[in-house]
């Protein structure tokens, strides 16, 4: 019999639980489960479908380290956060990790004690209006309405942005992106900001899309990714080379349909290093020496789960921009697995 | 002579009353029409109910209960409004969240059984010996919900019954402080060193399981359910003690009640589920994690636990102070007096109050979606994040208060009934 | 007596502690309070602990840090540049703002809703019975969606008032636009001598005051009724007319106008605020509207008899017999209803309107991520004006409290 949650509970309670943590990657394989913490609903990057299962590219990114160190992606428990508690649920240990379409920031990762571990999107925030209102740059904002989903950058951003041009403006901020999004159709505002990515998958929702139009300027930069607790370097070491795994994997060719023949061998080392039929880079992290292998199984490579989830072939159809890799003109780039 | 008589001597036959004074007219002019003032207000009054449904049921009114996605209701030419699509097809989800399909009898079961445990406690009619199915309830419904062996809770339940016993048997010989001391204690030490190994025994030999199904599984109204009915269940003891307290000669004893029931009453609830999901565990020692579900319901008891004993307080006060004194008179001690003679009473003044304090409480939990539970207001963020119903909003939102009107409607109106039932007074 | 003085005698044994009630109550009071202060002492210990795990400390340094987000409204000044400190109190006033606001509408609502309950009109009773079953049975926080959804959805765009082909109007001679964005309402402007004008009228509304207590005496003296409500508002209004006048109409009006994507100038009372308002005072007046029926239905059916056969009008029934008794049942929930609206008045951020739970429990939350200092700087809010409001309410409750003797 599992030692079933009640008593875990009641022992908890009892204070006699105590156990004194060697450490998060520790704790995880212990308990077999790893707990993510992720959107309550973003389309594309954090939802569950109708029976349940969570979907999105942060979600792949948890299965991805779930695959990495438990060899099983579906040993994640996904905690729904919202933006009010995800940097206290993951300092609290509440969430084991943080991938949440988050911003890494200076006083995020300094003064909140958190560790970013790497980018699994880039994005910026811009603007939404509706074609018939005429605007044709963010410049001619002034004194608008705008839209602004709180708790995030953006509403700093903003306020940084129309200052900088010496503009006015009237903010409306709502909590959910549903809702804010539900003022803009109904003209509460003029202007709908938020990041461009959320702001091309809502137009994708419309009725009639074509009827609103992104300005051209992108007023922030917005690298957002997962993040771990400070002080446990060699878990914030395993999420950042799963992540790192990701991304190099789409560089080397290593994509699910070929991850099985590259798994017996090939003649590239780098491939072989990766795949860990040479050398000792599981080991060093502390996993199984075929831990990226596992971690590319559970959704493929980073750009087959980004054409996955929020990829062009998507109802939320982002191009890959920025999130191309560097030898595309993107910058998606990864250290060398050596 | 003619026998003349100025006296009828058969009646009249009954006259129809005036047309105005019978029937649906009659009605209309004393309800409707009586003076030109409630005229006017009738008509303006259905004139608004006209405005309102005239702009609200074409809007409601759709072909579009079977469409899969907002795109479909797009599309589609005769969709011109709600898209109820979304019902249908997450219907299952806004009941039971994520708990396993095939495993949903179980939540209907402990709802059937908690009306069936309800009823002894409410009615006297039924035999006494049904108090122990509702003493017993608590545990089985644990284990329905979350599953694994049964003998997990039945081990915990065999804490109380020790203790129980161990009371009854030693109270005559050594006296109360004793006896309940002992009972405690060996309560305590059952429950965190032998629970688990005898549980563990027993499961091996008589294996009595369900699959386990973990909290974050648990979702919609069912979670509702659960957080409102455990809270006021589990807050109840605490309650009483509060507005015993609160009542209290005692002045260190009162002060700390009455600290605490203003504390409480004094924040909003979503303060103290802030505090319930993020701040909680940096109260206690480094490395304790519990299940977010459980602080939830721990806070949400201390939350109606202090709105409780303020209904209690009221019922206290409202007894005449000879109830008191005649407790008094008879030589009863103050728990004897309290537990044989007032708070019978009291309890029963109290009834509508605890009811409409429950259906508050139902009310509140949707609250739980600004920590992320999700609950069914928590579930329509979660549903807007699936690409096929992004930008849904109000046919959710409709939908979760129909569900909550019909679920506390019926809830007020029962107790409603029940305090025509226990009225003992004419 | 004899018992205690043989106890008295035998001398103090430590058993007397538990058995003895002179020193029980005492007994039990030192274990609370140890208990209590040992719990307390345990729960500080460990937050101490686990903060300096985390490597965090204790402070409330960053409320002099710069905010860096704009609220709306403001009713003292206020920018982005300002310090966090300043944006608590902005949400705090505007909670204060909200909650006063709806009070006094509820209360207003509410009472006319529970009479109207008990109306003899069918259609309205019926009508005021589904209102309040209706608000009181789902949650808040769905009426308070619903709210702003009926108000942006229905209500006009700015934009529909431009133009030639104009699908909305403006009301009373170009002075009151309803858009979805805010209700406009023209601002007074006080100008030179408008002080003489203000002072009038201050000193008019203490002339009512005292024609009332004289109007008063009167009528115990001689049983005249006069028509009080008229003379007082003609001394209210007339005065200060005549001087607004003489002294050449000092006090203006600044008219909203379109302009740029907004209505310009006048007054703007916001979305956000108005549809938290609305939602608050529908769902606290169902509550109130309950209280009001069942204070009055409590007042025994021989006190209306008995005022009628002194010959007194229903209208005066009602408010010198009926309420009056009514309002010593009706108060105490009244008081709590007050609080819960007050505490409703956090969940005023999923419509966008920002009050204390929106700044410091919110967005500064956010960017600073000091839960703990913010969480009690915003338990320590609520908790003042929750003891306030209640003070107040006790005393009012304790003035027209039944005298008993």
């Amino acid at each position: 019999m599992k030692k079933s949650l009640f008593i875990s509970t009641l022992a908890a309670a009892g204070m006699v639980a105590g156990f004194a943590s060697a450490g998060t990657l520790q704790d995880i394989q212990a308990a077999g489960v790893l707990k993510c913490g992720v959107g309550t609903g973003t389309a594309g990057f954090a939802a569950p479908d109708a029976s349940g299962y969570w979907e999105g590219i942060d979600v792949a990114v948890c299965r991805a380290v779930a695959a990495a160190v438990l060899n099983d992606k579906d040993a994640v428990e996904f905690v729904p956060l919202t933006s009010k508690v995800r940097f206290s649920s993951l300092n609290s240990g509440e969430v084991d990790m943080l991938s949440r379409t988050t911003t890494w920031t200076f006083s995020r990762d300094v003064d909140l004690a958190l560790t970013f571990v790497g980018i699994n999107y880039y994005d910026g925030q811009g603007f939404m209006v509706p074609k018939d209102l005429g605007v044709s740059s963010a410049l001619e904002l002034d004194g608008a309405t705008v839209c602004i989903q709180t708790g995030t950058t953006t509403e700093l951003n903003i306020a940084d942005y129309f200052r900088v041009n010496g503009m006015t403006y009237e903010p409306v901020p709502i909590d959910t992106a549903a809702e804010a999004q539900a003022q803009y159709l109904a003209g509460a505002c003029d202007v709908y900001t938020t990041d461009s990515s959320a702001l091309a998958s809502s137009r994708s929702t419309f009725e009639n899309p074509d009827a609103h139009v992104m300005l051209p300027e992108i007023i922030s930069k917005e690298p957002l990714g997962p993040l771990v607790r400070h002080g446990d370097d060699q878990w914030a070491d395993v999420v950042r080379w799963t992540m790192n795994a990701l991304i190099a994997a789409e560089e080397l060719g290593i994509t699910s349909a070929n991850l099985e023949s590259l798994a017996a061998g090939s003649n590239n080392p780098e491939i072989n290093r990766f795949m860990g039929t040479e050398g000792t880079l599981g080991e060093m992290l502390g996993l199984e020496a075929t831990w990226a292998a596992q971690a590319i199984s559970a959704g493929g490579n980073y750009g087959e789960i980004f054409e996955a989830t929020i990829g062009e072939s998507t109802p939320i159809g982002l191009a890959r921009g920025l999130n191309a890799q560097w030898t595309q003109g993107g910058l998606m780039y990864s250290p060398p697995f050596r | 002579m003619a026998d003349l008589s100025f006296v009828r001597t058969d009646m009249l036959p009954d006259q129809p009353a005036p047309l105005g004074e019978t029937g649906v007219l009659r009605w209309l002019r004393t309800n409707l029409f009586s003076s030109i003032p409630n005229t006017i207000i009738t008509i303006a009054a259905i004139y608004a109910v006209y405005f309102t449904l005239s702009h609200f049921l074409p809007w409601a009114i759709q072909p579009s209960w079977t469409k899969t996605s907002m795109r479909d209701c797009f599309d589609s030419v005769e969709v011109t409004g709600a898209c109820w699509g979304v019902v249908t097809e997450r219907f299952n989800q806004l009941m039971f969240g994520f708990y396993p399909p095939d495993q949903q009898w179980r939540i209907m079961l402990t709802v059937v059984l908690m009306l069936a445990a309800i009823a002894p406690v409410l009615f006297d009619k039924i035999p006494r010996k049904a108090l122990v199915f509702s003493a017993i309830y608590p545990f089985l419904a644990f284990w329905l919900i979350w599953g694994d062996s049964v003998w997990a809770p039945a081990m915990v339940m065999a804490g109380f019954v020790i203790a129980y016993y161990i009371i009854k048997f030693l109270n005559p010989v050594a006296g109360a402080i004793v006896g309940i001391t002992t009972a405690v204690l060996v309560a305590v030490i059952w429950w965190l060193y032998a629970v688990v190994p005898v549980s563990i025994f027993i499961n091996n030999i008589i294996p009595i399981e369900l699959d386990i199904v973990k909290s974050r599984e648990i979702g919609g109204f069912a979670l509702s359910i659960i957080i409102g009915v455990s809270g006021i269940a589990l807050s109840f003891p605490l309650g009483v003690i509060l507005a015993l307290g609160r009542q209290s000669d005692m002045f260190i004893v009162k002060v700390l009640c009455v600290g605490f029931i203003e504390f409480i009453r004094g924040v909003p609830l979503i303060a103290l589920l802030f505090v319930a999901s993020t701040l909680l565990s940096f109260f206690l020692p480094k490395g304790t994690s519990f299940d977010l579900l459980l602080r939830v319901v721990i806070l949400v008891t201390l939350f109606a636990a202090a709105y409780l004993a303020e209904v209690i307080r009221g019922g206290l006060a409202a007894l005449p102070t000879g109830q008191y004194e005649a407790a008094d008179a008879l030589g009863l001690d103050y728990w004897k007096s309290m537990q044989l003679i007032i708070m019978p009473q009291a309890l029963k003044i109290s009834i509508p109050g605890i009811v409409s304090n429950f259906i508050g409480l139902f009310k509140d939990t949707t609250l739980v979606s600004i920590i992320g539970l999700l609950d069914p207001v928590g579930l329509t963020l979660a549903i807007r994040g699936d690409v096929d119903w992004a930008g849904i909003l109000w046919e959710l939102y409709l939908f979760i208060a129909l569900m909550f009107w019909i679920f506390t409607f019926s809830m007020s109106r029962y107790s409603m009934y029940l305090e025509r039932k226990l009225k003992t007074s004419h | 007596m004899a018992m205690a003085d043989q106890n008295a005698r035998q001398g103090f044994r430590l058993s007397m502690l538990i058995y003895d009630t002179r020193y029980r109550s005492l007994t039990i009071q030192v274990v609370v309070l140890m208990g209590f202060m040992a719990g307390g002492v345990w729960l500080i210990s460990n937050m101490l602990a686990n903060l300096e795990a985390l490597g965090k400390d204790l402070g409330f340094g960053f409320l002099k840090v710069q905010a860096g987000f704009e609220i709306q409204p403001q009713l003292i000044e206020y920018s982005s540049q300002s310090s966090n400190l300043r944006a608590m109190m902005v949400g705090l006033l505007n909670t204060l703002m909200v909650a006063v606001i709806g009070c006094f509408f509820a209360t207003i609502i509410g009472v006319m809703i529970g009479v109207a309950r008990l109306s003899k009109n069918w259609i309205i009773s019926l009508l005021m019975s589904v209102y309040v079953e209706m608000f009181r049975n789902v949650p808040v926080l769905l009426w308070i969606v619903f709210s702003l959804a009926i108000l942006s959805e229905t209500l006009p765009k700015p934009n529909d008032f431009r133009g030639a082909d104009a699908t909305a109007t403006m009301y009373l001679s170009e002075s009151i636009a309803f858009t979805n964005r805010g209700f406009y309402i023209p601002l007074p402007v006080f100008g030179a001598g408008s002080m003489v004008v203000v002072i009038t009228f201050i000193l008019a509304l203490v002339g009512v005051f005292f024609f009332g207590r004289w109007s008063k005496t009167r009528q115990e003296q001689t049983g005249d009724i006069l028509p009080n409500f008229w003379i007082k508002l003609a001394i209210l209004v007339v005065p200060a007319l005549i001087i607004f006048f003489i002294m050449g109409r000092p006090i203006g009006l600044d008219y909203p106008a379109l302009k740029g994507f907004n209505f310009q100038g006048g007054l703007k009372i916001g979305t956000p605020f108005l549809a938290i308002l609305f939602a608050l005072v529908a769902y606290t007046a169902a509550f109130i509207a309950e209280a009001v029926r069942s204070g009055i239905q409590a007042i025994d059916k021989g006190q209306s008899e008995a005022a009628f056969a002194l010959g007194l009008r229903p209208n005066r029934t009602m408010s010198l017999i009926i309420l009056p008794q009514a309002l010593r049942v009706i108060i105490p929930p009244l008081i709590s209803q007050y609080l819960n609206l007050a505490k409703n008045s956090s969940l005023a951020v999923a419509v966008g309107y920002i009050e204390i739970m929106g700044t410091i429990g919110g967005s500064v939350l956010n960017q600073t991520g000091r839960e703990m200092e913010c969480i009690l700087l915003v338990m320590v809010a609520y908790l003042s004006i929750s003891l306030s409001v209640s003070m107040i309410m006790n005393l009012y409750n304790n003035s027209v409290k039944l005298k008993e003797r």
